[in-house]
């Protein structure tokens, strides 16, 4: 083999570096601005346009008890939608998987037709629903920290946005299943579980991975949603990050940009941490006692 | 625990994989069930493991009808081809999850998994994950998993399908060794018919669903009932040909070719139709003879360590046999070769079945 040029090693990094040059120009602006009066380009500059005007006042909106209450907000609908879809999925997934029923092979392609439906184009008939919601007692608007399933309530948004959600879910999780072998859990269900135990305490732990991914979408698309709470939460700017950023942006003018990047970087640091802290899960790979398969 | 299959039929849609088949398997004795794959043989396992539920038929453990009992409340122990361990628990956890399961008390759980490794030879390796193990270690655990609640019933998988050869013939004498010291019956599982006549006591051939001989070995490899049967035990496989069947002065002579050989009074076809039969030879049973045997070439000599394999051309047949190597023999050598008559087979050329044994 001929021993490798400089050339033919500096060619890839210059091409991912070509490549990733607009992301890493797009965070380093958002990184810069928090903290300038204005920029040039990349460069922090005062009103007169000289460099400098370094300033931390773009982050005065933490000291606002506002910016609290969605947070707390967001991170309800990201939790409760994360366990919802990742319960219901595993549940569900499991049985599709698994469980010969009549109606299996339409229920799985009707999913994935609900899964390719825009959700904007659901929206309205998703109000009438929410708004039928609200008139049950107590499960429609009378439920502590989600105030209910119904409309203008967290929980109306999660229960919505986890309907949106559990297509993608359900289909991940069967294809974990799949893999898991048949000869596990019949070995399992011989050494005298139930089926419910089976599925609790042998073929969940073989989708670990599964779950942590399904968890990691399910949280990073709940605290990012926008169209959703937006739509079905009447004070938008008390609702979740996402309609405070959007308030920002249309409802102050002149529109204070280092300001907006400022609540974006606010925004993007929780599940910055979420992932530096589950990527190593994603990536682990199952060391297991199953050899070839029937 | 003896168990009782009557006309059991197992149905995929509108594939029948088991059809009507009739088992009586006695207290103690290990049974084999023997076929190619997709046999139907695992399908019939899983039955009385309880995992499938019979389409028709019934299964009888001792005089309990089982068909709807699931397979936590039968009593049986079972060993898979991939040997089914849980990866996410260790060695330990593993052996005792079936008393766990029975709401052990923890010493009895630590007392018997203890026991049942040293049992298996891997009581050093309690701690260790099942990824962490050899093929023949993690065998030895799921062989313990199975054992470990005392059961009633062994059933064994393709146990030893994924190990290496030297392996596969000490765990063949070291689960034959345990199911007679511990007197559990067992149905095992098997594609290898020297496994299968190695380690049963009786042997269930079966062929695309259907019950074709429920014996000793022994029988089954001499008086083999069908044609399925004689080619497919024994190896190498028997020599099978069409042979013309003639009467001559009150002798019955086979002919082949333009070989004629006398057939023994005591190992006469039962019946002959249309003149000719399929007449089945095993390589052991052709022997050289320079005096009274029939003239024929060696096409080519395969050397087999023990024994040579030679291929001859009788008529426009080819026989396989095996001699001693230092023979020598080479490929174009002529030689002259003896039928041992008194081993033939005879099958009816229309039904496959045994002109001599049915």
């Amino acid at each position: 083999m001929k021993p490798k040029t400089v050339f033919s090693k500096i060619v890839p990094y210059l091409l991912l570096i070509i490549i990733t040059l607009p992301i890493i120009v797009g965070y380093s602006w958002i990184i810069i601005s928090t903290f300038s009066t204005k920029t040039h380009g990349l460069m922090p500059v005062d009103r007169a346009g000289n460099f400098g005007g370094l300033t931390l006042s773009n982050w005065n909106f933490i000291f606002e008890p506002e910016i609290w209450l969605v947070t707390f907000n967001t991170t309800i609908l990201a939790i409760g939608l994360t366990l919802g879809v990742v319960v219901v999925s595993m549940m569900a997934g499991y049985a599709l998987s698994r469980i010969k029923f009549p109606g299996r092979k339409a229920f799985l392609s009707m999913t994935l037709i609900l899964h390719a439906f825009p959700t904007v184009t659901l929206l309205i008939a998703i109000y009438f629903v929410l708004k039928w919601i609200s008139g049950i007692p107590i499960l429609g608007r009378g439920l502590p920290i989600i105030g209910g399933f119904g409309y203008n309530t967290l929980g109306g948004v999660i229960l919505v946005s986890m309907a949106l959600q559990l297509p993608l879910g359900i289909w991940l999780m069967k294809g974990f299943f799949d893999n898991v072998s048949w000869d596990m859990e019949r070995a399992s269900l011989i050494d005298g579980c139930s089926r419910f135990r089976t599925w609790r305490e042998i073929m969940i732990p073989q989708i670990k991975p599964g779950i942590a991914a399904l968890s990691i979408f399910s949280f990073i698309q709940g605290w990012g949603s926008f169209i959703i709470p937006y739509s079905f939460m009447v004070n938008a700017n008390k609702a979740t990050v996402a309609t405070y950023l959007n308030n920002l942006l249309s409802e102050t003018a002149p529109t204070n940009y280092s300001m907006v990047a400022a609540v974006g970087l606010f925004q993007l640091l929780p599940v910055l941490v979420f992932y530096i802290f589950t990527q190593k899960y994603l990536l682990s790979i199952f060391a297991g006692g199953v050899k070839g398969s029937s | 625990m003896t168990i009782t299959i009557n006309n059991l039929v197992k149905k995929f849609g509108s594939v029948t994989a088991v059809d009507k088949v009739n088992l009586d398997i006695k207290d103690g004795e290990f049974v084999a069930f023997l076929g190619p794959s997709g046999c139907g043989k695992t399908t019939t396992l899983l039955m009385i493991a309880g995992i499938y539920k019979p389409s028709d038929g019934d299964i009888i453990f001792d005089d309990r009808k089982v068909n709807d009992l699931p397979p936590k409340d039968r009593e049986i122990g079972m060993v898979f081809q991939s040997y089914a361990l849980y990866p996410h628990m260790s060695v330990y956890q593993n052996l005792s999850y079936p008393l766990r399961l029975k709401k052990r008390p923890k010493e009895e759980m630590k007392r018997e998994a203890q026991r049942i490794a040293d049992l298996m030879g891997i009581g050093h390796l309690l701690n260790r994950k099942p990824g962490q193990l050899s093929g023949g270690q993690q065998q030895r655990v799921a062989l313990g998993r199975a054992l470990i609640k005392k059961p009633k019933l062994l059933l064994f998988d393709e146990p030893l399908s994924n190990l290496d050869a030297r392996l596969r013939i000490s765990m063949r004498s070291e689960i034959k060794r345990l199911q007679r010291e511990l007197g559990i019956t067992s149905i095992y599982v098997t594609h290898d018919q020297i496994e299968a006549l190695t380690m049963a006591d009786r042997i269930a051939v079966i062929k695309n669903g259907v019950l074709q001989a429920f014996t000793d070995p022994e029988s089954l490899h001499d008086r083999p009932k069908t044609l399925f049967i004689a080619e497919f035990i024994g190896n190498p496989p028997m020599n099978l040909f069409v042979a013309e069947i003639k009467s001559e002065n009150g002798k019955l002579y086979a002919i082949i070719g333009d070989v004629k050989i006398e057939i023994p009074d005591v190992r006469r076809p039962k019946k002959v139709v249309n003149g000719n039969v399929r007449m089945g030879i095993r390589p052991q049973d052709i022997l050289i003879d320079e005096k009274e045997g029939f003239d024929t070439e060696i096409l080519f000599v395969e050397p087999m360590g023990r024994d040579d394999l030679i291929v001859c051309k009788v008529g426009d047949m080819q026989i396989h046999f095996l001699v001693d190597p230092t023979t020598n023999l080479k490929a174009g050598n002529k030689i002259k070769l003896k039928f041992n008559m008194q081993k033939c087979q005879y099958f009816d050329m229309e039904t496959d079945l045994s002109l001599l044994w049915n």
